[in-house]
């Protein structure tokens, strides 16, 4: 049994006839050809996954394709624009918030859903906000700085952020 | 290859800096970070390859069982199955190699897929190859295998008992083998010590967890004879030669490429059956073959680390001076060995001096198999063990002798004239200062403050517990006579006709950040800008044959050819312009973009290259081209020390611990990237942190593993960690000229025994002496609750509650 | 880590998924699919059919219904945490909900779909517990009010009939009244290792009534009625003897991460604190 889709990535419709049983992982990695978000477990823990489906962060290992019918996804391939790195990437590569790189798109992903809800979280909130993303490498400590700097870029008016550049 | 007209800078000792400065200890962003942060990055399980086809494994749910049948009929009729393999088609395959050699090593045979029994769960039995990973996954499931359970045996004592079940019967017992080292009259220093102090310390099991899990990706193309290996691997050189002796190629055959690799810790430092049994898979079918084992797998089937029962004893004279040391250890090598599982905790026995004067020591170490997972390298590997027990048993020293565990330590440490140090293992400490690491983080913590809330806090029924670790490591592995496989490092460099220089190297980052950091060394020594250097890893056909990444290695030995090359460079760039300048040699200093003799006269660097590559003004037996390899050899290893303090305060109703401040003084020797060296040092703390507090791989009696999945095994999570509070002494290392040390493993090795010594430290009114790890909120609860001493409280408004609490602990 | 195929259907009322539920005896609902999908997964639940409700409106809302507050079966955890009516008049299942999983899994697990689960660690039946929650389900028959009291029959096990669906969950107010949720995570999963919801009603300076639900502790979230009563007429801040009793009956888990013994010694500590701060 097969199902039609037709889900939005990164502003892009993509259809496809999936089996019911197809993760929402699956259909970005393998029908969308978007292998940067990564699958790190089975048990919806490692937060790896993390895409942002109709703007809330969820980890689409535990969503089937079919449940994301008509809905928008935003992976981490469609946070930048052109070359102009979103603000959160910046503070990842400016903090040296990832040496492996594999947790990253889904810490990156995480952080914007948390950004959206806190835009000025302190230490002990971004801590709470991102425990659904494991790391091995960093011990996440400049992962919180690189969420402060994309904090403070984030408040600063758009404009003022492209000129500092 | 190019001929240097002048030798290369000596190795020598010289407390030499890693460069001229402007880019070497500088805080630079990683070159590597905007693939990665774009999601654009590619790990072997984002290699796609025209008509590649999946793989699955089926593993053995029973720890030890004869296996009767293996019906693989249902499994071949699932549509979109290509074939299905046993050992019965696997025989010329294999088996999965140990590289450690010993007297009294048994190694047993170590098949890819399982020949009439299984030994452990999790052990594969068949593999199901198929049009996609969905159906490859359906069919796994439909190979149906009789098992006939045995025995099993988990437990490292029982095991070694009479009637334990074999894990292997033909080896009549389950002994792996044995291992001493013995050095000067430990009998002596037993018996005139005032104190003994003993412990019996369980170094538990733990997961590597790389967050990337394992994954292969092989292809092979008949006409040219050509299999290409993709492999998450920290070692993909010893691979390649690993994979041409399990599958039976020439070694010229075969290609092995470590992609983007997402973390290892050690765990990708090996050769596993499935490296084989993918690429035998592609050659069997012909088709591109992928095979991603997921977490489940990664939690059953790739390798452990630690799982040693240690028994360890001090004798100290009145005045807290060391006279000797003891231990036993029981060592848990699984089932099985993998590529160097007994090594392990022979380096348990090299690091048991730890950075204290020891005249006598005696280590007894047994192997022991087990039905379980075998036990590897992982962060640190045989280290932290070693660490764990010195630093657990001088924290018990201290206590019985009643000093400060920090003067206690200082007390014992070694003098900075006497080094280089030679320790009762054997060992030479290349260079350190102990007492200034210690003094720093005993400043940076607020030691004696935190010793006065602390007295203060047990008045009021508050438990804060001080906690210090003074630990040395062992690195930059190492000199190849104490390397199963060779302890040099290749390292290329080639300046490229436009100027912008390749590195190659033979180490194989998968993390740690080394495209910048040999990028800023390449960058110093040639005068040019890193945007311009490129660093090339992984690639067994791009790059001279290397060791890999592991035992943080990968800068002081890695880096040091990268240097020893550069050096070739540039006396052969100073021939060269001398040449065009009309001067000496001697005369020509390099930087800034350009060569530069002494009379003033300059010329451009990227003209002087051109030059070598247009090769048509250049010297009379100048060989063209600019391109220099080295492989280095280090003449020891280094040992990378520090201090690490923290508070932390225990919950005495609910066991649970609060770390409250955690400071680390680190020495590394220099530092050339000291942004990429606090990552790593707060990595490894972290890591270090969870197996003092939350990590431990459950067997249980039946072998059946019951924390397999991240469900059931705690990894540290954000909101579970402080803030660590950083700080740094250098003392650079004579071992190598850039004088650096390599710092991947130390906060894992430190920070372990620092919060168990806090923990037992915050209890110590109870008299609770040592608490077993992880340091579960039951585990601190029972041992308080079974303690024999009732601490005093004084009066204040909680007071009654605190006694009732205190009394009710039992 | 990939589920064993199966058939889906996604209707887009509730009587259509209320037949194919009729007419498939195999098929489980989909909700957020939160606790579903990871067992699916691991194959520890392979449903022949999975009748998806992501596609029926009008189950995701919370509003005032006369004095009580009415939470839509598919409001998502994140909802119910963030919702200010709930904050402001019955703020016990927020408190609740915050403490679910992680921002991930509160953004999509729903609340029916966990109290149908009915994991023997999870937060909600603790809260539904303690508020005297009703669970409104949906069959042919027609709307069945379940009081939470009779709601939760074991481990992964209701009342809920294989032909029913829950469409809403009522809370009281609770203005004046002291509530909260406490728990002690586990590490690795971050479920309860025991979870204590409190709504305690105050007359002075004595506590006057107390409503206590507790989760992980047993194969059943459960009130801790022996105790309550025990509590009734209890000065404020006199808790500890009474919470001694936060187990008295109950048939106690033990795993790997907590035995029975200390999940008994454990429980009674958090509820003596929950008691504690929802008294303040």
């Amino acid at each position: 049994m097969t199902k039609n889709v037709t889900i939005t990535v990164n502003g892009v419709e993509r259809r496809a006839s999936v089996e019911p049983r197809l993760l929402l992982v699956h259909f970005l990695r393998e029908n969308a050809g978007l292998t940067g978000t990564h699958v790190g477990c089975e048990t919806s823990l490692c937060g790896a996954c993390t895409v942002l489906l109709d703007g809330r962060a969820v980890k689409s290992c535990t969503v089937l394709a079919v449940q994301a019918d008509g809905r928008n996804i935003t992976t981490v391939e469609g946070l930048a624009s052109g070359d102009q790195l979103h603000a959160i990437q910046e503070g990842f590569w400016e903090e040296h918030g990832l040496q492996c790189g594999f947790c990253t798109p889904g810490m990156i992903m995480c952080s914007h859903d948390l950004l959206e809800h806190h835009p000025n979280p302190s230490d002990s909130e971004i801590r709470e906000g991102i425990n659904g993303n494991l790391c091995r490498c960093t011990g996440y400590q400049h992962i919180v700085a690189a969420v402060k700097n994309a904090a403070q870029k984030m408040s600063r008016p758009t404009a003022a952020r492209a000129g500092a550049r | 290859m190019a001929t240097p007209a002048k030798s290369p800078t000596p190795q020598k000792k010289t407390n030499g800096k890693a460069g001229n400065g402007t880019w070497v200890g500088k805080r630079m962003k990683r070159k590597e970070d905007p693939r990665m942060i774009r999601g654009i990055s590619h790990y072997t399980d984002d290699l796609k390859l025209a008509g590649m086809v999946h793989c699955a494994f089926t593993r053995s749910p029973h720890a030890h069982a004869e296996i009767k049948a293996i019906r693989t009929d249902a499994a071949k009729a699932l549509p979109g199955v290509i074939a299905v393999y046993t050992s019965a088609d696997t025989t010329g395959l294999g088996p999965v190699p140990c590289a450690i050699q010993m007297p009294d090593l048994k190694v047993p045979r170590h098949p890819v897929l399982a020949e009439g029994r299984v030994r452990y769960v999790g052990e594969p039995v068949a593999v199901v190859v198929a049009e996609d990973l969905y159906i490859a996954r359906d069919a796994a499931e439909l190979v149906e295998v009789d098992y006939e359970p045995l025995p099993a045996v988990t437990d490292l004592e029982k095991a070694l008992g009479k009637d334990s079940p074999l894990v292997h019967e033909q080896l009549k017992s389950n002994q792996a083998f044995t291992h001493q080292l013995k050095n000067g009259d430990v009998e002596a220093g037993f018996k005139k010590a005032d104190r003994i102090v003993k412990q019996r310390m369980m170094n538990q099991r733990l997961a590597p967890i790389a967050m990337e899990p394992r994954a292969v990706v092989a292809e092979y193309l008949p006409g040219e004879n050509r299999l290409t290996v993709w492999s998450s691997t920290q070692i993909p050189h010893l691979l390649k030669t690993q994979i041409s002796l399990l599958v039976g190629l020439p070694e010229t055959a075969v290609r092995v490429i470590a992609p983007e690799v997402g973390g290892g810790f050690g765990s990708k430092l090996n050769v596993y059956g499935e490296e084989g049994v993918v690429p035998w898979l592609a050659m069997k079918t012909g088709r591109p073959v992928k095979w991603n084992e997921g977490r489940r797998e990664n939690f059953m089937a790739t390798i452990h680390g630690r799982d040693a029962l240690n028994d360890v004893e001090l004798a100290l004279k009145k005045d807290g001076t060391i006279l000797g040391m003891r231990a036993r250890v029981l060592a848990d090598m699984g089932a099985y060995h993998q590529l160097l599982t007994p090594l392990i905790p022979q380096l348990t026995a090299l690091m048991h001096a730890g950075c204290y004067k020891i005249p006598a020591i005696q280590i007894d170490i047994i192997g022991v198999f087990t039905n379980k997972m075998s036990t590897d390298a992982y962060r640190g590997a045989g280290r932290p063990e070693a660490t764990f027990n010195v630093e657990r048993i001088m924290e018990l020293g201290a206590r019985e002798m009643g000093m400060d565990p920090a003067e206690f330590r200082r007390k014992n440490f070694p003098l900075p004239k006497e080094f280089p140090y030679t320790t009762v293992t054997g060992l030479t400490y290349d260079s350190a200062k102990y007492q200034e690491s210690l003094a720093k983080a005993l400043k940076l913590s607020g030691y004696d403050s935190l010793r006065r809330r602390q007295k203060e806090g047990w008045k009021r029924g508050k438990y804060y517990g001080v906690g210090v670790s003074t630990y040395v490591e062992i690195c930059a592995i190492g000199p190849s006579a104490a390397t199963p496989a060779g302890g040099w490092e290749s390292g290329t460099v080639r300046i490229e006709p436009t100027g912008k220089v390749t590195v190659l190297t033979g180490a194989s980052p998968h993390g740690q950040g080394e495209e910048t950091t040999f990028a800023q060394l390449v960058a110093d020594q040639l005068g040019i800008d890193p945007q311009d250097v490129n660093v090339v890893h992984g690639d067994t056909l791009a790059v001279p044959y290397g060791i890999g990444t592991f035992g943080s290695r990968a800068t002081a030995v890695g880096g040091t050819a990268i240097y020893m090359a550069t050096q070739k460079l540039k006396s052969k760039l100073a021939t060269l312009a001398a040449h065009l300048l009309g001067s000496k040699p001697a005369d020509i200093s390099i930087g800034r973009g350009q060569l530069t003799a002494k009379s003033g006269k300059r010329i451009p660097f990227g003209e002087v290259v051109l030059a070598a590559y247009t090769a048509r003004n250049i010297p009379v037996g100048f060989e063209p081209g600019l391109e220099a390899t080295h492989f280095f050899e280090p003449s020891n290893f280094t040992f990378p020390f520090g201090c690490h303090v923290c508070s932390v305060e225990v919950d005495i109703e609910t066991g649970e611990i609060k770390i409250e401040k955690y400071v680390a003084v680190d020495d590394c020797g220099n530092v050339i990237n000291p942004l990429l060296v606090a990552g790593q040092i707060q990595g490894g703390i972290a890591q270090g942190l969870g197996q003092a507090l939350w990590e431990e791989v459950v067997y249980n009696d039946d072998g059946q593993l019951v924390t397999g999945t991240l469900m059931d095994y705690a990894i540290p999570k954000a909101h579970l960690l402080p803030e660590f509070t950083l700080d740094h002494t250098v003392t650079p290392s004579p071992v190598n000229p850039m004088g650096v040390k390599g710092v991947g493993e130390a906060g894992t090795i430190a920070s372990t025994p620092c919060i168990v010594n806090a923990v037992c430290d915050a209890l110590s009114p109870f008299g609770v002496r040592h608490i077993e790890m992880p340091l579960k909120p039951e585990r601190v609860w029972n041992a308080i609750r079974t303690a024999k001493a009732i601490p005093a409280i004084a009066a204040s408004a909680e007071a009654p509650r605190k006694r009732e609490a205190v009394r009710r602990r039992a | 880590m990939i589920p064993a195929n199966f058939n889906y259907e996604s209707p887009s009322t509730l009587n259509e998924a209320l037949n194919l539920l009729s007419a498939h005896d195999d098929a489980k609902v989909l909700a957020g699919g939160h606790s579903l999908l990871p067992a699916m997964k691991l194959r520890l639940a392979q449903p022949a059919m999975l009748v998806d409700l992501g596609r029926i409106s009008g189950l995701s809302y919370i509003r005032e219904a006369a004095d009580k507050i009415a939470i839509g079966a598919m409001t998502t955890h994140a909802e119910v945490a963030g919702s200010k009516d709930l904050l402001d008049s019955s703020p016990l299942l927020a408190l609740a909900a915050a403490q679910i999983g992680d921002t991930q899994v509160r953004n999509r697990g729903t609340l029916g779909g966990s109290l149908a689960q009915a994991h023997p660690a999870a937060d909600y039946p603790a809260a539904v517990l303690a508020l005297d929650a009703e669970i409104v389900a949906h069959s042919h028959s027609g709307e069945r009010v379940i009081p939470a009291t009779k709601f939760f029959n074991g481990m992964f096990s209701t009342a809920l009939r294989n032909d029913e669906i829950i469409t809403e969950v009522r809370v009281p107010k609770t203005r004046g009244e002291g509530v909260t949720y406490k728990k002690f995570h586990h590490p690795a999963s971050g479920y309860a290792v025991v979870g204590v919801a409190v709504r305690v009603k105050k007359s002075g300076n004595k506590i006057e009534s107390a409503a206590v639900g507790i989760t992980g502790v047993s194969e059943i979230a459960y009130r801790a009625s022996a105790m309550e009563s025990k509590l009734r007429g209890k000065p404020i801040g006199a808790f500890a003897d009474a919470a001694e009793h936060a187990a008295d009956g109950i048939d106690v888990i033990g795993d790997v991460y907590a035995s029975a013994e200390y999940r008994r010694h454990l429980v009674t500590v958090i509820t003596r604190r929950a008691l504690e701060a929802a008294a303040k």
